[in-house]
């Protein structure tokens, strides 16, 4: 499902060629299709990098890594857009189109999709009521606050119903009954075969939801299931 | 808002615009920048016609004619007892080179001299020449004998060759013409550049919303397409204003123009649109569809070269 094999990365600078030290070095675990798995470690660990590399923000500077079954490195441009398309995100800092409004942007996906519009216009109300913005729908995201916000990311991230979901600090601006809503939410997507993984700094959530983690430390995976 | 109206509000609008490109490649500059090209074009589109059509009609009138000039044309020749003109046209109709040969009557040759003389030229005190427009059956007829042969019957007659000015002519038409083309090459460049430039503008003002689409799996051909019918659309609006713009300078310039070109001047012909070539009449309406193809070419060029900047 995913396959970290000695990846490292380093970033390029504007010539192309990788300039300085390593942010990620010598990884090397798997994460199986339909597990949850937790993604700690301080900050500056690595963890963005990480989640940024599976969903293909980025290709490693070395080794192997293959994505919901293809080679990252090996595979052709093209084929990537369409597995993008099969990994939803929630980003860190929501990376909500502030031109657009709550249902747009969630209905984003869906529409790169192509999927026809009755049955987007089913998927995105369901959702949007299930992350309690429905009465928001025309609004934009500036008019929102950080906590509803955070949910149309969510909202969007999930709506497409993607193999494998990645969540940055998912709970970050969320309050105590919304983030358990979330798990909720997180929790039933892997009971229907969503692989799952979640960075997050929260450990009173992570104590409550015990689960497999994978630890980075200084680029360094120091624990793995 | 009515339940009805909030309905409605969710549908997909017809132009649905994610990447916000109507604030990003405005209405403004890109019309504008390219209406001038679209105009420029339809000037120097206009110029390659009117020389094209001035050197055709030079061509159709004079390519193989002669002018013979007979000074004193009413003395008698030197031999044979007819007056010389006489003795010139019938030595001119008996040579097998010669398909027709006509003297030029006083009138004729009064338009002939009125640019310089004005209208009183006919009752001028000047001795005038009688002026004889030969059309040779051969083009390669022997000048230099035939000048000889008048000579003899008429002392001092002068025959002119109007092929070298003809050669001169095309040769001037045709570096003319070269010039109209490579300025109409050097302005689609430019408005390539114009649209390039503006799209380049609007990727960097939209690269977080294109990073974001791009995340979200929208391919290469998806978001330089949104670009290229945004590109495309402007593009078209500037050749358009450009052309209507270049129209009535076009009209005013062909109506000159028309005595020269054998089309009837503007006083006997009111139809001020029928002055205008034809073939402008099909060129002024490409200029938008040409506008536009460069549009949509170039914003679909630098899109793409760009989103392989990304991974």
């Amino acid at each position: 499902m995913i396959r970290f094999d000695r990846v490292g990365l380093g970033y390029r600078g504007p010539t192309g060629h990788v300039a300085g030290p390593e942010v990620l070095h010598e990884l090397s675990f798997k994460i199986p299709e339909g597990v949850f798995r937790w993604l700690l470690g301080p900050s500056g660990a690595g963890k963005t990098s990480l989640l940024r590399l599976m969903y293909l923000a980025i290709r490693p500077t070395s080794g192997h890594l293959s994505v919901l079954g293809v080679d990252v490195g090996k595979a052709r441009r093209q084929a990537l857009p369409g597995l993008r398309r099969r990994i939803g995100v929630v980003f860190q800092d929501f990376r909500l189109l502030p031109h657009l409004s709550v249902y747009d942007n969630v209905a984003l996906p869906l529409r790169l999709a192509g999927r026809p519009e009755g049955q987007i216009r089913a998927d995105v109300t369901e959702i949007l009521g299930w992350v309690g913005l429905t009465k928001k729908a025309g609004e934009r995201p500036a008019a929102l606050s950080g906590g509803e916000q955070q949910r149309v990311a969510i909202a969007r991230a999930v709506v497409a119903r993607p193999a494998l979901l990645l969540a940055d600090e998912p709970t970050g601006n969320l309050d105590e009954s919304q983030a358990e809503r979330l798990m909720l939410l997180f929790q039933e997507l892997n009971r229907v075969g969503t692989t799952i993984v979640v960075a997050t700094h929260n450990d009173a959530l992570v104590s409550r939801h015990s689960a497999p983690a994978l630890r980075l430390e200084r680029g360094r995976i120091v624990d793995a299931p | 808002m009515t339940r009805l109206g909030r309905r409605t509000r969710l549908l997909r609008p017809a132009r649905f615009d994610e990447l916000g490109l109507k604030r990003a490649l405005t209405a403004r500059m890109l019309p504008f920048m390219v209406a001038a090209m679209a105009f420029l074009a339809a000037l120097t589109l206009a110029g390659w016609v009117g020389v094209a059509s001035l050197a055709r009609h030079w061509q159709e009138g004079a390519g193989t004619s002669l002018t013979v000039q007979v000074p004193e044309p009413r003395n008698p020749a030197s031999q044979g007892g007819e007056n010389r003109i006489r003795r010139v046209l019938d030595l001119l109709s008996g040579t097998p080179e010669v398909a027709d040969a006509h003297a030029l009557s006083d009138d004729e040759l009064g338009d002939l001299l009125r640019p310089w003389l004005g209208t009183g030229s006919e009752r001028t005190a000047l001795p005038l020449p009688a002026v004889i427009a030969v059309r040779l059956a051969n083009p390669d007829a022997d000048l230099a004998a035939l000048g000889r042969r008048l000579d003899g019957v008429a002392p001092g007659t002068l025959m002119e060759a109007h092929d070298i000015w003809i050669r001169r002519l095309s040769a001037l038409a045709r570096s003319l013409q070269a010039c109209a083309g490579i300025a109409l090459l050097t302005v689609a460049a430019v408005a390539s550049a114009v649209i390039a430039v503006a799209t380049r503008a609007g990727l960097a003002a939209r690269r977080e919303a294109i990073e974001i689409v791009h995340g979200l799996g929208a391919t290469d051909g998806y978001i330089a397409a949104q670009f290229a019918r945004r590109a495309t659309l402007l593009a078209a609006v500037g050749g358009l204003a450009g052309a209507l713009a270049a129209l009535p300078v076009l009209l005013g310039l062909a109506s000159l123009a028309a005595p020269f070109t054998g089309v009837q001047s503007q006083e006997t012909n009111p139809d001020v649109l029928a002055a205008l070539p034809s073939i402008l009449w099909v060129a002024l309406p490409i200029l938008p569809v040409a506008a536009a193809c460069i549009g949509f070419l170039t914003a679909q060029a630098t899109v793409r070269r760009w989103l392989h900047t990304l991974p």
